[in-house]
């Protein structure tokens, strides 16, 4: 499978731990480039941690420890600088998390933090990043307003264009629309059709109509006894919310557990 | 039959237990307001007391001349109120980079450090007991410790820059607390915000953590400064008691508090003691007021919202 292009990320016999709990093991798992992937499970399945495996956010969290292998366009990304890593793998989290800066320094955050200096490219790369995040319209009158200032779904797409500020070809989001209310978890489900064509998207949510409206390609965790997550089925949305091959998933998505 | 007797009778009894509950929030009610005006009372006695007294000896003349030294105490105290600023500025440039490149220390590095070395754990632990510690010794101790390293020992003799030093240890444990309050309460989602931006930590820590700590970190640095144009012992030891205006921060110098000591103790100047004290007390109000706007200013810019 590796070195096949219509991958972006190839896991193999990925293993977290937190000390001594071990939180995911055994996942073997390959990333569709430019389609949504949805991560789905109960809470405590580690989908969180395993989405903050493509990044290494995970290395922020004292005492985790990650076996196995994750390669990134053929590339195993523990031997990817982080910073380079991390600005090709965008994180979008599950509050809504704006500086409090004002909205365009928001979005020039990450370019200026990787050296970016004049102000009219930041302008241009301001602008591009907002009206791909559909937020342009709304805001490019006030884009010296506090971030703060704006409603909940606006701060998510101002967040989501933050991200993209830094060009990545990868987005994460964890649960990206559970802090939001029904017509922003909408817009931001829009954005997420009109950003796979860059874009490949990894998304964790606890939303199963979510995953089953917008999701390309569908991975369901659980966990076992010993409460270690580990990734029961993985296949076509479609495939897994229709004809499931497991009872487990079954179970799930027709709401028996969890 | 009996049952509703019974409901009549602990209907009765919850009536007087409510009328009991109503006196004592009443009588509590009364104590809390006496003890509420008796403590502004003192306060604004103590101040109206100084202010009344000074407030008549004070004019364009005894706030522009220098003190004339002597047990007569002549003269005003021009000299003093530079001297108190330098003394303000030196020590806060001194203590202000200290404190809170410590305190960032403390709160952004050393618990991975920590984990990976126990030799470093104790190291931070004790640093952290230390600046408890410190922080409740009293300010002649601070002024014994100049006196023995700064003033003795490294021979800067009484002078600006021994007081400073001084006075920027006795504001240290303020400094690195009021700090580290500030550091710990920004959330944890703005560093992960940063960091999975592909922003350093130290980018993140300059240019998202410290702008958001900035209200309580100033907070901190007000509260310094005021202690500093209050204390009198630590300066007594440090700084000397010249009435010349420092010249450099090699020479001594007399800040207000100390003036006010001074007058009191050594000259017949009693009311000179209590325009100077007059002064010292609309200087504290001054910079009371100045952070309470500062920091509103520095919150609203931070939150965005009023």
């Amino acid at each position: 499978m590796a070195g096949n292009n219509s991958y972006k990320f190839v896991v193999e016999n990925l293993e977290v731990a937190y000390g001594d709990f071990c939180a995911l093991k055994d996942v073997d798992l390959s990333i569709k480039a430019n389609a949504i992937t949805s991560i789905i499970g109960p809470s405590g399945c580690g989908k969180s941690t395993f989405l903050r495996v493509f990044n290494r956010m995970n290395d922020l969290i004292p005492n985790v420890a990650t076996e196995g292998q994750i390669m990134k366009d053929g590339k195993n990304i523990e031997e990817i600088d982080i910073v380079d890593l991390r600005q090709s793998v965008g994180m979008i989290f599950q509050r809504p998390n704006p500086f409090p800066k004002s909205i365009f320094e928001n979005v020039a955050y990450g370019p200026r933090a990787h050296g970016l200096k004049s102000i009219s490219e930041l302008e241009g790369i301001v602008e591009r990043s907002l009206r791909q995040a559909v937020l342009w319209e709304e805001v490019k009158d006030t884009l010296n307003k506090s971030a703060l200032a704006l409603s909940g779904g606006q701060q998510q797409r101002l967040c989501i264009a933050r991200a993209l500020a830094v060009e990545p070809d990868v987005l994460l989001m964890d649960e990206p629309a559970s802090a939001l209310d029904p017509i922003a978890t909408l817009k931001i489900e829009d954005l997420l059709q009109e950003l796979k064509r860059e874009f490949t998207i990894i998304i964790v949510t606890h939303n199963m109509q979510q995953a089953a409206r917008a999701s390309d390609y569908t991975a369901f965790f659980n966990m076992d006894e010993d409460r270690a997550g580990y990734l029961v089925e993985y296949g076509k949305t479609a495939k897994i919310f229709t004809y499931p091959e497991k009872k487990l998933t079954e179970d799930y998505i027709s709401g028996r557990f969890g | 039959m009996t049952s509703e007797v019974e409901s009549i009778i602990s209907r009765a009894k919850n009536k007087r237990n409510l009328r009991r509950q109503n006196t004592i929030q009443v009588f509590g009610y009364i104590l809390v307001w006496v003890c509420g005006i008796l403590a502004v009372a003192a306060v604004f006695w103590i101040i109206g007391y100084v202010l009344s007294q000074g407030l008549q000896v004070i004019d364009l003349e005894f706030l522009t001349t220098r003190p004339a030294g002597g047990v007569s105490g002549e003269g005003g105290m021009s000299t003093t109120i530079v001297t108190t600023l330098y003394l303000v500025v030196l020590t806060i440039a001194i203590a202000t980079p200290l404190g809170v490149g410590a305190a960032i220390y403390l709160v952004e590095y050393a618990g991975d450090a920590s984990r990976e070395s126990k030799v470093v754990a104790f190291l931070v632990k004790a640093a952290r007991t230390g600046v408890e510690i410190l922080a409740g010794v009293p300010s002649i101790i601070f002024g014994l410790f100049g006196f023995a390293l700064f003033v003795s020992y490294l021979k800067l003799g009484f002078s600006l820059l021994s007081a400073s030093l001084s006075g920027a240890a006795l504001i240290l444990p303020t400094i690195i607390r009021t700090s580290e309050e500030a550091l710990i309460t920004v959330p944890l989602s703005y560093r992960e915000g940063s960091l999975s931006l592909g922003a350093t930590k130290w980018y993140t820590i300059f240019n998202v953590v410290l702008p958001t700590a900035m209200p309580g970190i100033v907070t901190g640095m007000v509260l310094s400064i005021g202690r500093i144009i209050a204390e009198t012992a630590i300066f007594w030891v440090t700084l000397g008691g010249s009435y010349h205006l420092p010249k450099s921060i090699m020479n001594s110098g007399r800040s207000m508090a100390l003036h006010v000591y001074m007058l009191a103790s050594e000259t017949r100047a009693f009311d000179k003691a209590m325009a100077t004290a007059s002064i010292l007390i609309i200087a504290i109000i001054f910079l009371n007021l100045t952070i309470n706007i500062v920091s509103r200013r520095l919150t609203t810019r931070v939150t965005g919202k009023k």
